[in-house]
């Protein structure tokens, strides 16, 4: 989800500056699309281009594609008049947000008759955020678990609190961002992921300060690097960068903790403002086809909520307990609605409490 | 009349990119939510203190390092024949031409536990010793990133430091500690000034570096005010208000080191 390819973007930024220059057809309509890096199809041997392909078949349709490393830097982007983009696809909470701001444009669904191929699961009141549906596209989903390297830990990973296992000191990595982090503290504690309860806050700052000895460091995409050379032996993360790791380095495994934990679906929206609608329209449901999907689930790693992708997918994938787990695993997760901006203002302090704690 | 027009692009841009963004820096850290003038952010700062104190102690030990490593080195540079001279700066230069970020990185996979640092100590039977996520390994980073600044002023002025002068200087029979104390010292003060200014405020403000090398326990301030602006919460407010303080923190700084190097080179004279 935020993988934050910092490198990857960066050079994107850079191809997107001189794409300004170069590009200038009068006729051709350019349509801003901005994406987590390493969250498309784009390049690389073998892959299909669905940027090329989306071109290919609108041909007066020319898409700038760029990368930003997370939701909270998209959203202060756009907040701060820095950047106009007419597509996105930012996380469930981030969605809610941007829609209780009126930032996102109410979608015409005639132009997106691929979302009929959306399963139930994320359609209609299953999507907190969304539940009429009518600003966003489910793009793709999955979950939060502890990735863990199988040689170095030898107790089962089955419950949240191995996170905070002295035995493992200095060998646990923890997201460094505030939402995520009480997300597992509020579920290790059995509290709701989108409590407001300023107690029940303070408790997982509580439960999270403790924490801090066993923990080596607060990452977020370092994790690919600590994890795959084996710096570190546990860490949160989401499932779909789970997969992805574990095709580097094969000790790693992936364990959904039994009190629960986040499902996550990141979907597409269009930003309010935008002066080519239809075509970023056009775009969101051209990602629908069963071709493009498939192509984006299987780079990506991450699960497919489109149900012409998903029969399309190979058995050992649709198998795979990490990216599809079962319903009675699915049944305890809870999705992130948007917090009052009380509540994130607390967590967000209570969040710089905890990091800046020393003791 | 001529000049004025001269220096139009420059003011421009000076305005554009310093000025308008520091007033914006100063009027955010001052109003909250609801554009009110309020004070509410600096009262707000107690729990960034630690973290500042130990950004400033961070930076002076890598600045300190930066100057006993480059000082030396600009000297010897600056004495060598021109065509090794310029190799030397090649060498100096070409780590520049990557980014600064995958530089950092790189040191991120030098110093892990598994790192190839302690991979080759193991093959004697050494360590794994802890380098990463240490205030050292935070040092190294900046260090390393920041050294060419100090160089490269030092190495500019000594340059210009006339070989006759030292020269004249052991003539009249100054030993090697007296010229460089008394000569070479004061002709390379305006190179030491910018040197620590280019290495010292970079340092302060730093955030990759320690977020990669440090681990949970070497927060700097530039993590904490990142997170303000890129954090869960938007809230530019509180960064700003904090951005404005580790301003005015560079800003006394720098000014008693100017003041400091000033009485020195009173004392010099005389």
């Amino acid at each position: 989800m935020k993988k934050m390819s910092k490198l990857v973007s960066l050079a994107l930024c850079g191809c997107m500056v001189l794409g300004l220059f170069a590009g200038c057809d009068s006729d051709k309509v350019t349509i801003n699309v901005c994406n987590w890096g390493e969250y498309m199809s784009t390049s690389g041997a073998g892959d299909i281009d669905v940027i090329q392909k989306f071109e290919e078949k609108y041909p007066n349709i020319k898409v700038n594609y760029t990368t930003i490393p997370s939701n909270e830097e998209l959203y202060a982007k756009i907040k701060s008049g820095g950047a106009a983009y007419d597509v996105a696809i930012p996380s469930d909470y981030m969605i809610g947000r941007l829609i209780d701001e009126g930032m996102l444009e109410k979608l015409d669904f005639a132009n997106i008759p691929n979302f009929a191929n959306v399963m139930d699961d994320f359609k209609g009141d299953k999507v907190e955020f969304d539940p009429t549906n009518e600003y966003s596209v489910p793009y793709a989903w999955g979950t939060v678990g502890i990735i863990y390297n199988s040689k170095m830990v030898d107790d089962p990973v089955d419950s949240w609190d191995i996170l905070w296992n002295e035995k493992y000191k200095d060998q646990i990595l923890m997201f460094n961002n505030s939402r995520d982090a009480f997300g597992i503290a509020e579920k290790k504690l059995g509290y709701s992921q989108n409590t407001t309860s300023e107690e029940e806050l303070r408790a997982c700052m509580e439960e999270l300060k403790k924490q801090k000895p066993v923990v080596q460091s607060y990452v977020m995409d370092e994790i690919f690097n600590k994890m795959e050379g084996g710096s570190a032996a546990l860490a949160p993360y989401y499932a779909g960068d789970a997969i992805t790791m574990a095709e580097n380095n094969p000790d790693l495994k992936f364990a959904i903790p039994k009190e629960g934990t986040n499902r996550f679906i990141d979907s597409m929206v269009v930003f309010k403002g935008t002066k080519h609608k239809k075509e970023a329209e056009l775009f969101i449901n051209f990602m629908c086809e069963t071709e493009i999907g498939l192509a984006n689930s299987e780079v990506t790693g991450y699960s497919t909520p489109l149900k012409n992708v998903y029969d399309a997918l190979d058995d050992d994938v649709k198998n795979n307990k990490i990216a599809y787990p079962d319903q009675s695993v699915l049944e305890k997760c809870e999705s992130f609605k948007n917090l009052p901006t009380e509540t994130n203002k607390l967590m967000d302090e209570l969040w710089m409490e905890i990091i800046t704690d020393n003791n | 009349m001529k000049k004025k027009i001269a220096s139009a692009p420059y003011i421009l841009w000076m305005a554009l990119f310093t000025v308008i963004p520091l007033v914006l820096v100063i009027v955010f850290a001052f109003t909250n939510e609801n554009k009110e003038f309020t004070v509410e952010a600096f009262t707000k700062m107690g729990q960034f203190i630690p973290s500042l104190i130990k950004s400033l102690k961070l930076a002076l030990i890598s600045t300190v390092i930066c100057f006993v490593l480059a000082y030396p080195f600009s000297y010897i540079m600056s004495r060598s024949a021109e065509h090794v001279q310029r190799r030397m700066m090649m060498l100096i230069m070409l780590p520049m031409w990557m980014s600064f970020l995958l530089r950092t990185y790189s040191w991120m996979t030098l110093l892990e536990k598994n790192g190839l640092i302690n991979r080759f100590f193991g093959l004697f039977g050494l360590g794994p010793f802890q380098m990463i996520n240490t205030e050292g390994a935070v040092v190294v980073g900046m260090v390393y990133n920041f050294l060419p600044f100090m160089i490269l002023p030092l190495y500019t002025v000594m340059l210009k430091i006339d070989k006759s002068v030292i020269e004249a200087a052991q003539d009249l029979g100054s030993n090697s500690f007296n010229v460089i104390r008394k000569v070479i010292l004061p002709l390379s003060l305006p190179g030491i000034i910018s040197g620590i200014t280019m290495v010292f405020v970079p340092s302060v403000g730093t955030f990759m570096i320690s977020r990669m090398l440090g681990g949970n326990e070497n927060m700097l301030i530039g993590d904490l005010i990142e997170k303000q602006f890129f954090g869960n919460m938007y809230n530019p407010y509180l960064g700003s208000a904090v951005s404005l303080l580790l301003m005015v923190i560079i800003l006394i700084t720098m000014g008693i080191i100017n003041l400091f190097d000033d009485e020195e080179m009173e004392g010099m004279m005389i």
